[in-house]
């Protein structure tokens, strides 16, 4: 059985149709990279996941569960929200970020016990950041930030880590740190689905690449099969090449000089 | 206590350019700014200290003079019995102290700490640490009940009731508006209460025309202006109790307020009915600041500044965060009282000395605004 089981799912916002009789399984285990332009529908699809939005039509199924169904902080449990890291927030320390994460585990007027602190300790040292536990959320790089928010996710006791363009406002260092804390999760067990923009990420740790364009999903596969010259072409419109490593991994490169050599679709 | 914040601020611009270098986030402990460090030693029991500090002084300070030492003795002797201060004495002590400053004393402290409880609570809720309590239309609506009390009710009481439902009502309002669009987000909140606001100013504005101008229009004026003349011990006694439940609820909602102030979307995925706990904190919020009215007339610059100062001390996590501000919110406004009613010969209304402390502080606080945010 699948982890996640999307069937025929459509959402539109107003009249505005912005997932269309979409159906996709994903997991357990691995690390799959959503690709698509901007408007693709790739956060919507996260969100629908992470039951913040319900299905127009269709039905989204964990763990041969109604999604539907399933108490909102029963899917904390399993479900993990990485955001996009913040622009405005208050300074909380990074420990108490990460606390956040055992909010789902405790009862409504009781307080955090040693135990749901130790778990936290842990997360963070997994994460290498707990020199930072008495650091001001505000006050750490874009990197550390991300890095909190998957420590609180682990904290959480969550087995799928749902993350919206993590690498987004990083710096180079920071977005190859994270992508690389990611691999080691996802070959933990973690399963891990990310939006990006970056085909060399998704070529970097996913095994697997989904690629949206306009509410559908238009490619699926492992990520040398998947990323090409005409299907970049097919989703974003511009001309590029692929520079493929040894190994895993690659790059594509923008097609800047030949503007006239389009690719065809 | 500005100024002790000031200090604290030119503390932190000190430790400023260290943050830039690259092992900034390997310096040890006590090379951390003094600000972080007192966090987590001073806010609790300093508060604590603050405001019986603040009781015990102003119940010496007024036209009868009674000395400090008298009064600890006076306190002693009530408490565990003896006799070193005459029986005479003793009811003169009573009636100053007991009957008079002590209801006083108490309503400013329960104003102080409700207005910086609902404050602190909204602040964290709508993700901005430059909002008050009255953003959804709370003293708009109950200043309008309190007019309209005055005007078309006979009695102090009616008054009073007036204030609280009208202050329920905007509240209300805007909650309502927001609900009506179905969008469900502190966005829509924020222009509800605008709304709200607005509309029950006007109102106060009309009941205002409408009133008597030789003995209704001054009542009114003086009342939105802020008293604790009027704050005898029924009030305090009345009062007391449905702001000390919604001072409780909103203390045991403080963990979830640190989530809620994550976002919407982040807090729901970590497992919070946000709809839910958004209209138990506004409910709390709403009763204790129209409570407020009730008791003292429009204060306003309290909701804002005080949690905002308690944030630079205690931090910005809400389980320090809203019982130190609970305890110098009330420390605040019983000072502020001292200053209202010793100044001068005649007694100042609250709420413009509130506003003449809020202002100055808020222009400062603007500077500073990323600080806030810690």
């Amino acid at each position: 059985m699948r982890l996640f089981e999307i069937n025929s799912v459509s959402f539109q916002y107003g009249r505005h149709r912005v997932i269309d009789d979409l159906s996709l399984a994903i997991g357990p285990g691995g690390a799959t990279a959503l690709l698509g332009p901007n408007g693709s529908g790739k956060s919507t699809l996260l969100k629908l996941m992470l039951g913040l939005l319900r299905p127009w039509r269709g039905s989204i199924w964990l763990e041969g569960h109604d999604l539907d169904r399933i108490p909102r902080r029963e899917l904390a449990r399993s479900v993990a929200y990485v955001p996009q890291v913040h622009r405005e927030a208050f300074g909380y320390t990074v420990f108490d970020v990460a606390l956040m994460g055992r909010m789902p585990h405790s009862s409504f007027f009781s307080r955090y016990s040693e135990k749901d602190y130790q778990i936290v300790r842990d997360a963070l040292r997994r994460l290498e950041i707990a020199h930072l536990a008495d650091r001001p959320y505000t006050q750490i790089s874009g990197g550390e930030r991300q890095l909190t928010l998957i420590a609180r996710a682990l904290a959480q006791g969550a087995r799928v880590f749902i993350m919206d363009e993590p690498s987004n406002s990083l710096d180079y260092g920071n977005q190859i740190r994270l992508l690389e804390r990611i691999g080691h999760l996802a070959n933990e067990g973690y399963t891990f689905l990310f939006s990006t923009h970056h085909p060399d990420h998704a070529m970097a740790i996913a095994d697997r690449v989904v690629m949206m364009k306009e509410g559908r999903i238009v490619h699926d596969g492992a990520p040398q099969a998947t990323i090409t010259a005409s299907t970049l072409a097919e989703l974003y419109g511009v001309s590029s090449q692929l520079l493929l490593a040894a190994g895993a991994g690659g790059c594509a490169i923008p097609d800047l000089r030949s503007q006239a050599a389009h690719m065809a679709n | 206590m500005s100024s002790s914040a000031g200090a604290l601020d030119t503390e932190k611009d000190e430790v400023a350019p260290a943050r830039g270098s690259a092992d900034e986030s390997r310096l040890p402990a006590r090379l951390r700014s003094v600000p972080e460090r007192l966090r987590s030693a001073l806010p609790l029991p300093g508060s604590v200290l603050l405001l019986l500090a603040a009781m015990l002084i102003s119940l010496a300070l007024g036209k009868y003079k009674v000395s400090l030492s008298e009064i600890v003795i006076f306190i002693w002797q009530r408490c565990f019995g003896g006799a070193y201060i005459s029986p005479d004495r003793m009811r003169i002590l009573n009636s100053v102290l007991v009957e008079i400053r002590l209801p006083r004393i108490l309503a400013a402290a329960l104003v102080g700490s409700a207005l910086s409880a609902s404050g602190a609570a909204f602040q964290a809720m709508f993700v901005n640490p430059l909002v008050s309590p009255s953003l959804l239309g709370v003293l708009a609506g109950a200043s309008f009940g309190a007019a309209l009390g005055i005007v078309y009710l006979k009695t102090w009481f009616g008054v009073q009731v007036a204030t609280f439902i009208c202050g329920l009502l905007a509240v209300i309002v805007s909650v309502g508006i927001a609900r009506i669009y179905r969008i469900n987000t502190t966005i829509m909140l924020v222009l509800g209460g605008i709304i709200s606001g607005a509309l029950f100013t006007s109102l106060l504005s009309l009941v205002k025309y409408l009133s008597d101008p030789y003995n209704q229009l001054p009542t009114i004026v003086n009342w939105l202006m802020g008293s604790l003349t009027l704050s005898d011990r029924a009030t305090v006694i009345k009062t007391a109790i449905p702001i000390v439940l919604a001072l409780v609820v909103l203390l045991a909602l403080s963990r979830h307020l640190n989530v809620l102030s994550m976002g919407d979307e982040e807090a729901r995925a970590l497992g919070i009915n946000v709809n839910r706990l958004r209209l138990i904190v506004i409910a709390c919020a709403t009763v204790a600041s129209a409570l407020t009215v009730v008791i003292a007339g429009t204060i306003a610059w309290v909701g804002l500044i005080v949690p905002h100062f308690t944030r630079m001390i205690s931090g910005p996590d809400n389980t320090r965060l809203l019982p130190a501000t609970i305890l110098i919110g009330a420390a605040y406004l019983i000072v502020v009282d001292d200053i209202a009613r010793m100044a001068f010969t005649f007694e100042l209304p609250i709420g413009v000395v509130t506003a003449l402390v809020g202002i100055p502080c808020f222009a400062i606080v603007l500077r500073n605004a990323r600080k806030g945010w810690n």
